[in-house]
């Protein structure tokens, strides 16, 4: 019996070795190569249950403002992860999401649903201008880009100001509720599908296009990159465009979750996607990670915070203990790096 | 033969990168269905050469031409669209990716590269590993069966043997004769002499940027690529060394002030054994990527080694860290002075700095003492301090100055020189090695590397070989000729002991 298969086997294995390799060797190794993949999720629902336990009357409305809380953070986590994987970083992403974000407060006030629509294509479409600057002043001008993208930052900032002076504008409220309300059920609110609809939309056929494949190159190695025949200025580019529309998402996730435009609430967006991309297991060295990861990790950062408000915690304490567990997340998967690559 | 029979002609290209001149008229003429070597001693241009070939970068004057048209790539992906492929010294891969993702950022067949690779010998690859997992020589097979599957014209291998196991060798030696047969051209670079007689048809000799002879397969090529390679001036003037050299030699019997035994590292340093003693200094010779590089860092404790034992005073060294190898009185003076030194900082605090390194000296400095020991290690080397306080702001020689000046001051008992003379004009070379003879005179050991052959007789006792991770030959430096030393490096064996057998 065992015969005929074994010989069957063997001669399959020659012409494709990679597709039959056992569902364990391969679990295994998605598990090595993307451990953020498999932690995340765990720490998400680590998060959650702790949560649920420390607060039992979790209702579908903790589930909606989670995820209104989260929606600006996972964008700019988001945009933030195309540009480190391709070894770069942008420092200007929290000034272009408040950008966005008071264009559109300012524009919609007074716009029908179909108009704000229109006007929300229109922001991104600016915000992927200001990325494409951004790129440029990074390739261009060969000025570090931690430097330029910190610098250009305080160009969009002031450019907030000058939009809107001080929080206020609005849009309509069926735009709104495209990021406020519920779709189907309560417990399925419309931040979670616009998220997961965009991160969808964007970055996965971005990932298995060829540009995609060159993001991870030039963030790897870039002198291999370069002999590989990739553009090494053009693909760093297109990473700081993708910056800047996932940015002005952000923004408008922020006008959608908040109502209003202010020109500095995009500001602290900026260092905590920051924080969101290294727990969410992306290689500030570049190369290295993938978009769930940082998206899952800007839940878990907005659930610490309300879970120390849940507890009782002085809201001052608690950001000594969010930046302890952020530091802590982040050491963990440190000694895991280093013990895989002492194998 | 006519022009526009060649596939490839170099012709006069030169290029140069800030002050260095890398090239100053390099010609090459590649024929259809000929493996062509390209030969040359350290820095005399080959790898730059290549690079302008492949598009890496532009080349400042001179031409490329392609079947007897002109051209000139921006980049490796243009002159691969003309059938034109480089595979670099070192494996350009991209190392978080998998091996099918790399063959589809460079736009190559994967099932194309699967087949070169079944022909190199590699019959089952799993393509969905991650290149960073894979081994060194394996990576080197993929680059090359990724070359391949671009069906160039003209492929260059640079290096492409070199710390590669015999047996993979091999496999290159049959696809390069393969690949001669369906009539393209191969340029061949490798430093060693054995492989190229026995593969390449025609092999062009650079010397200093410039090609200086085109040879054909024949008996007796070697000697006149080595020749070639040599110049003109082979009896340079080595008047000063009798002159500098301290007369009194130590005597052998001496304790060894370094000595290395059985050293290891994989893959390019396989045993590697010598003394060193008080008062000499021994030259070590050898071509690019022998080895050296790795030697000098295990001795100097910024490189673990994963066997053998070194000892300084017959006392069993364990190096962990420079600081290690500093506490024992061995230090390093590296070619590249941007590693050693602060550029910002001043002269002074350059010089200064080992004496930092123990927390017992983490206090106050003590400003007099320090500056009456800077002072005198500047004097000594007749380092000029016009050029003000940042150190970025002194010339390379008087950077590489306040190198050896750092160590007087801290004080040491060995000093290994990595290539100290690089990029260094001629005048502060002089220097630098009456400074090095002025040392050992006083009894210091000197452990001297040097990439200009000539450099080992002017200023060394005593020189060792190394050629593949080995000591492969020892000579006073009476016997220490350029000829003699590069034959060596390049793995043949001495005229003297040639002729007898």
């Amino acid at each position: 019996m065992t015969k005929p298969a074994k010989g069957k086997s063997s001669v399959m294995a020659v012409p494709a070795a990679a597709s039959n390799t056992p569902l364990t060797t391969r679990f295994r190794r998605s598990l090595r190569r993307y451990p953020s993949l498999f932690f995340m999720p765990a720490l998400l629902i680590a998060s959650l249950a702790i949560t649920v336990a420390v607060h039992p009357q979790f209702s579908d409305f903790d589930l909606q403002s989670l995820a209104m809380g989260a929606l600006p953070l996972a964008f700019a986590a988001a945009a933030q992860t195309a540009v480190v994987i391709s070894g770069g970083i942008d420092l200007s992403i929290g000034s272009v999401m408040a950008v966005a974000n008071v264009l559109a407060a300012s524009t919609m006030e007074k716009a029908s649903f179909g108009e704000s629509l229109l006007l929300a294509a229109a922001v991104l479409i600016v915000g992927a201008a200001i990325g494409a600057l951004n790129g440029l002043i990074v390739v261009l001008s060969r000025i570090p880009d931690v430097v330029a993208t910190l610098t250009s930052g305080f160009i969009w900032g002031g450019i907030a100001l000058v939009i809107l002076e001080k929080p206020g504008g609005g849009a309509p409220q069926e735009f709104l509720n495209l990021g406020a309300g519920t779709l189907f059920t309560p417990w399925l609110p419309n931040a979670l599908v616009l998220l997961v609809a965009t991160v969808v939309v964007i970055w996965i056929p971005l990932r298995r296009s060829k540009l995609g494949l060159q993001f991870y190159a030039v963030g790897s190695d870039r002198i291999a990159a370069f002999r590989s025949g990739v553009n090494i200025d053009r693909t760093r580019f297109a990473a700081y465009i993708f910056s800047g529309l996932f940015s002005a998402v952000g923004g408008l996730g922020l006008t959608m979750t908040t109502g209003i435009g202010a020109p500095l609430a995009g500001v602290y967006y900026t260092l905590s996607g920051l924080a969101a991309v290294v727990v969410g297991g992306v290689s500030l060295a570049g190369g290295r990670g993938g978009m769930v990861g940082p998206v899952m990790a800007a839940f878990v950062l907005t659930l610490i915070p309300t879970d120390l408000i849940f507890l009782n915690i002085d809201p001052n304490f608690g950001q000594v203990i969010q930046g302890t567990l952020i530091v802590a997340i982040v050491m963990i998967g440190g000694f895991v790096d280093m013990a895989r690559s002492r194998k | 033969m006519s022009e526009a029979a060649l596939l490839l002609e170099a012709r006069n290209v030169a290029k140069r990168f800030d002050l260095v001149v890398a090239l100053k008229a390099a010609s090459l003429q590649v024929r259809p269905g000929e493996v062509h070597g390209l030969m040359g001693s350290n820095g005399a241009g080959k790898s730059t050469l290549v690079k302008i070939i492949s598009g890496v970068f532009p080349a400042d004057g001179g031409q490329i031409l392609v079947k007897g048209v002109t051209r000139s790539f921006r980049s490796p992906a243009e002159a691969r669209s003309a059938g034109i492929v480089s595979v670099y010294q070192d494996p350009a891969l991209v190392p978080d990716l998998t091996v099918t993702q790399n063959m589809r950022l460079a736009g190559a067949s994967i099932d194309a590269v699967r087949k070169w690779l079944v022909e190199l010998g590699i019959v089952r690859l799993d393509f969905s590993l991650l290149v960073r997992d894979l081994p060194y020589p394996t990576l080197r097979l993929i680059d090359l069966g990724r070359a391949l599957a671009s069906e160039p014209a003209v492929l260059l291998l640079d290096e492409i043997t070199a710390s590669l196991p015999a047996d993979l060798s091999e496999r290159i030696y049959a696809m390069v004769k393969h690949w001669r047969e369906r009539g393209n051209a191969v340029i061949f670079i490798s430093h060693r002499m054995a492989e190229v007689s026995a593969l390449c048809d025609r092999a062009t000799v650079l010397r200093d940027g410039a090609t200086v002879g085109v040879t054909e397969r024949a008996h007796g090529s070697e000697e006149r690529i080595v020749a070639l390679m040599l110049g003109a001036e082979t009896a340079r003037a080595v008047a000063t060394v009798a002159s500098t050299r301290a007369s009194l030699r130590a005597p052998r019997d001496a304790q060894a002030a370094l000595e290395v035994r059985g050293l290891r590292r994989s893959p390019l340093l396989n045993d590697v054994s010598f003394k060193l003693y008080p008062g000499e200094v021994l030259g070590v010779a050898a071509l690019e990527g022998q080895g050296q590089e790795e030697l000098f860092d295990c001795i100097a404790g910024s490189r673990h080694y994963d066997e053998g034992a070194i000892f300084a005073h017959s006392r069993e060294l364990r190096l962990r860290h420079p600081a290690d190898a500093i506490a024992a009185g061995i230090v390093l003076v590296p070619a590249n002075r941007l590693l050693a030194l602060l550029q910002q900082r001043s002269i002074r605090e350059n010089v200064a700095l080992p004496t930092f390194g123990g927390i017992r000296n983490w206090g106050p400095i003590r400003m007099r003492a320090e500056r009456m020991r800077v002072e005198s290690a500047i004097a000594r080397l007749q380092i000029d301090t016009r050029a003000g306080s940042e150190l970025r702001r002194l010339s390379g020689g008087n950077q590489q100055k306040v190198v050896i000046a750092r160590w007087l001051a801290s004080g040491f008992n060995t000093l290994l020189c990595f290539d100290p003379t690089r990029g260094i004009d001629i005048g502060t070379k002089r220097q630098i090695y009456t400074l090095v003879r002025e040392l050992a005179a006083a009894g210091s050991a000197v452990l001297l590397f040097t990439s200009e052959l000539p450099e080992i007789a002017l200023a060394c006792d005593r020189a060792i070989v190394l050629f593949g991770g080995r000591v492969v030959a020892e000579m006073p430096v009476s016997e220490a000729d350029e000829a003699t030393l590069l034959r060596s490096a390049h793995g043949l064996a001495p005229l003297a002991q040639a002729a007898h057998d």
